[in-house]
């Protein structure tokens, strides 16, 4: 049998929409490289999206381009030179930088990679600067850098595609308003800066991994989206410990995906979870990762290079019960020090309850009970603990109290079945 | 976001005797680079020829053992890319700038295959 030829030879309106595939790949780059010159996000990602309009005109006639990244940075370009000679409002943008134009645009010439980089890690600091909020700052970030369309963010944050819209206007006019330069910080608070971009990642990932209400696929998808910026975050900045971190962190996650949800839709608790279906090729890549954060780490590990180690701690482990529960408890305690964050001492309180025993976990839990009021997790875990007590009856009142209070509909499930079997185990 | 490998088939026999050219082995760094960068690409290496290779077969419950080259085969596997992506166009699309930075005396066919999770 002769394979049928699905499209001509490289056509451009290949199968599966080759046209719009190049777009998504090209564009954050292209965004980037525009935005250097014109010195503002919104203008920079108008001005790409016409270059694509032209492209969607030219390409299906004349094929796409060999490199369609270059032909668009041009094309992108010229529009940006127009438009700063042309409009009176950019005469000031026009003394700043028209020293810098060249005359007329270099035709598709081959950018060099170092500025390419140097662009994209603008943007993403761009994107994720802290005049935002953090749902702007998560919108620009997956439209500026991941490619998504609007309607794609709408449905993976699951607010209207109207909202989204508008948040993107707002953020890009905060940058504008705030002259918020397109640059990689320097100095003192460019450390608060990357905290600002790894955070933006991390909540990009667990929008995706919690999926806290909805079960639409996108939502999970974000997950991707988040592994592949912090991937490509730890290639633009190899020497900060920090963002090997997260990606290791991430690559760990990653790797239970397929394991934390049954057939039916059903969480799966991390000691039930097959872990042969643990992505093995994840895990490694987080270890590799891990050991990058480690090998450029200075002082001491910083919060994601904690998180990460505990997570690998659990990837390491082949059965639950081989997980070194101690060394989990002290990275948690570690944690808690940096971040005084009542949700790790919860954490912490499992890792010692299964290193030292659940009285020794309830201690912990307790202890931090007044600050967790509210959270489904915190009668969760405790119920948990009073079952190992044998005290069935507390463990039922407090896995009741969870059900009420979560806002996951399969979670709800879950925490009423354990009540019951509490029940069960109580009578 | 599934994962592809692209299993890379060359004709060993009709193949430039003297291999890639060292710009093509450039432009191969480059994209290797660039698609690394771009956190598609998880693993990619390029075989050593099949005549170095062993076949293991198994049929009707008897094993054999073939050592190459494979002389009935046509094209055989030289290489592969293992990406993930978003999707197969994706894949597709990167398939194609690596089969782009090739010379025009080349014939390379990419099979693009998506990985089945568990």
């Amino acid at each position: 049998m002769t394979p049928q030829p699905t499209s001509g030879p490289d056509g451009a309106t290949g199968p599966g929409g080759a046209i719009e595939t190049v777009f998504r790949l090209e564009s954050p780059r292209v965004i980037a490289a525009v935005a250097r010159l014109v010195r503002d996000v919104g203008i920079a990602e108008e001005l790409v999206q016409d270059a694509l309009v032209a492209a969607l005109e030219q390409w299906p006639r004349d094929g796409v381009p060999g490199n369609p990244g270059a032909w668009l940075t041009t094309a992108a370009r010229r529009r940006a030179v127009d438009l700063i000679r042309r409009r009176d409002t950019y005469a000031r943008k026009l003394r700043e930088i028209g020293r810098d134009l060249p005359e007329s645009i270099p035709p598709q010439e081959p950018a060099d990679p170092d500025d390419i980089d140097d662009d994209l890690l603008r943007l993403v600091f761009t994107a994720c600067h802290p005049v935002l909020s953090a749902d702007a700052r998560i919108a620009l970030t997956l439209r500026l850098l991941g490619g998504l369309t609007t309607a794609e963010i709408a449905r993976a944050v699951l607010v209207p595609e109207a909202t989204v819209a508008q948040r993107i206007v707002r953020a890009k006019r905060t940058l504008a308003a705030k002259n918020v330069p397109f640059e990689v910080p320097r100095g003192p608070d460019r450390t608060a800066r990357l905290g600002s971009v790894l955070d933006v990642i991390y909540l990009i990932f667990n929008e995706g991994y919690a999926a806290t209400t909805g079960d639409d696929w996108l939502r999970p998808a974000l997950c991707e989206d988040a592994l592949r910026l912090a991937r490509q975050l730890a290639q633009l900045m190899p020497g900060e410990p920090e963002v090997h971190a997260l990606a290791a962190l991430l690559e760990f996650q990653a790797s239970r995906l397929a394991a934390r949800t049954a057939p039916d839709g059903e969480p799966v608790l991390l000691r039930d979870q097959d872990r042969s279906r643990w992505n093995r090729m994840l895990i490694a890549r987080g270890v590799a990762a891990l050991d990058r954060a480690g090998a450029t780490a200075a002082g001491a590990p910083g919060p994601y290079a904690l998180q990460a180690a505990i997570a690998a701690c659990h990837a390491r482990a082949y059965t639950y019960d081989q997980t070194d529960w101690a060394a989990i408890a002290t990275l948690y305690g570690l944690l808690a020090a940096r971040t005084s964050s009542p949700v790790v001492e919860l954490n912490r309180a499992v890792a010692v309850s299964m290193a030292e025993g659940p009285a020794a976990g309830l201690e912990v839990v307790d202890a931090v009970a007044d600050q967790l009021g509210g959270y489904h997790l915190l009668p969760s875990v405790r119920g948990d603990l009073l079952l190992r007590l044998g005290r069935a009856e507390e463990a039922r009142t407090e896995f009741a109290r969870a059900a009420s209070l979560t806002g996951n509909e399969r979670e709800r499930h879950l925490l009423l079945l354990r009540a019951a079997q509490a029940a069960g185990s109580a009578s | 976001m599934p994962r592809y490998l692209s299993l890379v088939r060359i004709d060993e026999n009709n193949a430039p005797a003297a291999g890639p050219s060292p710009e093509l082995m450039q432009r191969m760094g480059e994209l290797i680079e660039e698609m690394t960068k771009a956190g598609v690409l998880l693993d990619t290496a390029g075989l050593a020829p099949s005549a170095q290779g062993t076949r293991v077969h198994y049929e009707g419950g008897q094993l054999s053992v073939t050592d190459g080259p494979f002389t009935e085969t046509k094209e055989v596997v030289g290489g592969y890319a293992l990406m993930q992506a978003k999707d197969m166009p994706e894949a597709i699309e990167w398939t194609k700038r690596f089969l782009r930075i090739h010379e025009e005396h080349w014939t390379v066919t990419c099979e693009v295959r998506e990985i089945a999770e568990g």
